[in-house]
């Protein structure tokens, strides 16, 4: 595979709930057009530390972050930084979909744009059924847009997540367990998407199912107890790995 | 043959014993359902004990002046004539008024105290803002009379005579007393009901909907738009229901200070009379059968508009739940 540059980088990323250091030195790099895989055991630190990555961590009362995250080579940390500028370049989506209850399948979905300042209905119109195509839910929804997003099964919600994320065309996409709620078609449809968006977008994914991370991952990074204990080829994490606790994690010996 | 004689007895043994064990339990909770459904229906036989004495006492000045009643402005103990369109009006407009001041204040403060303030400061004032509830309404109505309506009579009310008298709600004498100010008092004392359960509305909307806004790139207001707001519609409307329903029966600081005119006046600054400050005012004085007959009939007018703001609310609230789930997957 060809090496592509990186876009998203940290540089010893350390991250805090009060007293607790939930997350230590951890150095990773992104390259654009990728899906990195994170894994590990509950508990060690793999939502703290993606919600570095967007400024989102930062929103948990008395929660904080030291080191840098470099997104697109300037630091998204340095004082003066705007983490609405950033949050708005970097999607999220979460373990348990969260549409708007009170919005329709299509202001979901516009509701990204319409914060980014967008007003023009053939603007919206056009976002909307693009992100919608991307998330493989178009055809699903096209002729109830108006329906309440929370009408849709949990799977659908999930691609309408998905697709309110890649409404803002964010060249980074995190997503925290995404498929952990759904059942196997639903997570293979999602699975499938990943794999097709990386085409657009740089994916950082967490994940508990080992297989899932094999599956669509080109990079894994296995973390244990707030550390980041490697990170390489997903190839190489799962047939030869350099340290013995990815090892073990991956043989089942723990965890 | 024997041994599985011997093995079906043993399977069947522990299945009868948890089959007695389970109908035990299951009389324990018959007993509970009945002993509930008949609290339940006991409240209910009340409530309908009510409106049937309140409508059999009200019969004579229903038969006496018919649908009339309600449509006609003119009540006159002493030539035993009575009409209680006045009193309905000045109790919606009072309490149309008092939402309209309590709503967004009360939002407000709902808003600031769980979203803005900092722990410490929400908690002690939200414990003073809870505390208004507890104060007597009597107390409420002398407050009315000796602070807010002098107010009101030399400040606000000329103000507003000044610059909006082009709109007949604001034209005529300041009075201090009048409609307006009830609509004040009333707006102070449902304030803490509208914003205590809108607070807690709030802190029942889950944190996922406010992170689908933080991560969306939604600024702090944005994200209290779309992520708190947006979820809450319907618990905001039953609390302003709630608010309504106290606003519409209160009766004491209201006669205090809405200046018992039975009359209805188009400016909100002249004295007015609700259903219940009316009640207050006479049922101690009426002694022809047909002025307590008419008064009952007031009572019975009341506990009916009552009746029906709460049940077009609780149509409203469902109407918009069942729009919500529609299309879902059963
Ligand atoms: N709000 C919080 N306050 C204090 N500590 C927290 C908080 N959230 C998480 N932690 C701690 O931070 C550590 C990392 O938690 P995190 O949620 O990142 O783990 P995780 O790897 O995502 O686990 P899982 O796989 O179960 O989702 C844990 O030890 C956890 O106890
Ligand atoms: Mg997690």
């Amino acid at each position: 595979m060809a090496q592509t540059s990186i876009i998203l980088q940290t540089k010893r990323v350390n991250a805090y709930f009060g007293k607790v250091h939930a997350i230590q030195d951890v150095s990773l790099e992104f390259r654009s057009n990728t899906v990195t895989a994170m894994i590990g055991p509950s508990g060690c630190g793999k939502s703290t530390f993606i919600r570095t990555l967007n400024r989102m961590h930062e929103e948990v009362p008395g929660a904080r972050v030291e080191g840098e995250v470099l997104l697109d080579g300037s630091n998204i940390y340095q004082p003066g930084v705007d983490p609405v500028s950033i949050r708005r370049r970097i999607g999220m989506v979460f373990q348990k979909a969260n549409p708007f209850p009170s919005l329709s399948i299509f202001d979901n979905v516009a509701a990204g744009l319409k914060l980014a300042g967008f007003q023009r209905r053939t603007v919206l119109q056009e976002v909307v059924e693009r992100s919608l195509r991307q998330a493989a839910l178009w055809d699903e929804v096209k002729d109830k847009l108006k329906a309440p997003g929370t009408s849709l099964s949990g799977g659908q919600q999930q691609r309408l997540c998905i697709a309110r994320a890649l409404a803002v065309s964010p060249p980074v996409l995190l997503m925290d367990e995404p498929t952990s709620a759904l059942d196997p078609i639903s997570t293979a449809k999602i699975e499938e998407l990943v794999m097709e968006l990386k085409n657009e977008v740089t994916i950082v994914i967490v994940t508990h199912n080992m297989q899932q991370a094999a599956r669509i991952s080109d990079h894994t990074a296995f973390f244990l107890m707030g550390e980041m204990v490697e990170c390489d080829l997903t190839s190489r994490i799962f047939t030869k790995p350099r340290d013995s606790r990815t090892e073990n994690y991956i043989t089942g010996r723990f965890g | 043959m024997g041994a599985q004689e011997l093995e079906q007895s043993s399977l069947l043994i522990p299945e009868v014993k948890s089959r007695k064990k389970r109908r035990d339990v299951h009389a324990g909770d018959r007993r509970f359902f009945w002993t509930l459904r008949a609290v339940a229906l006991l409240i209910l036989a009340v409530l309908i004990a009510i409106a049937v004495q309140l409508f059999l006492v009200s019969l004579p000045a229903i038969r006496h002046f018919g649908v009339g009643f309600v449509f006609s402005t003119d009540w006159n103990p002493v030539r035993n004539r009575f009409g209680a369109a006045a009193f309905v009006y000045g109790t919606v407009v009072s309490s149309v008024l008092a939402i309209a001041i309590a709503f967004p204040i009360s939002l407000g403060v709902a808003l600031f105290l769980n979203e803005l303030a900092p722990r410490r400061l929400a908690s002690a004032v939200g414990f003073l803002v809870e505390m208004l509830a507890a104060i007597p309404s009597v107390v409420y109505g002398l407050w009315g009379l000796f602070v807010v309506a002098p107010w009101l009579r030399t400040v606000f009310e000329p103000m507003m005579i000044r610059y909006f008298g082009f709109i007949p709600l604001f034209q005529g004498p300041p009075y201090g007393v009048g409609m307006f100010t009830a609509g004040v008092v009333l707006a102070i004392m449902i304030t803490p009901t509208i914003s205590a359960i809108s607070r807690e509305i709030f802190r029942a909307v889950p944190l996922s909907h406010r992170e689908a806004a933080l991560a969306l790139g939604a600024t702090r207001w944005e994200t209290i738009r779309l992520g708190v707001l947006n979820s809450s519609r319907l618990g905001i409307l039953g609390a302003v229901i709630l608010g309504l329903g106290r606003a519409l029966g209160e009766t004491m600081a209201v006669t205090m200070v809405i200046g018992n005119r039975k009359d209805i006046a188009l400016s909100l600054f002249a004295p007015a009379q609700t259903m219940a400050s009316l009640l207050a005012n006479e049922y101690a004085e009426a002694s022809d059968d047909l002025h307590l007959s008419a008064l009952a009939t007031v009572g019975f007018l009341l506990f009916l508009v009552s009746f029906l703001i709460n049940s077009l609310a609780r149509f409203l609230v469902w109407r918009v739940e069942s729009r919500q789930k529609e299309g879902a997957p059963r």
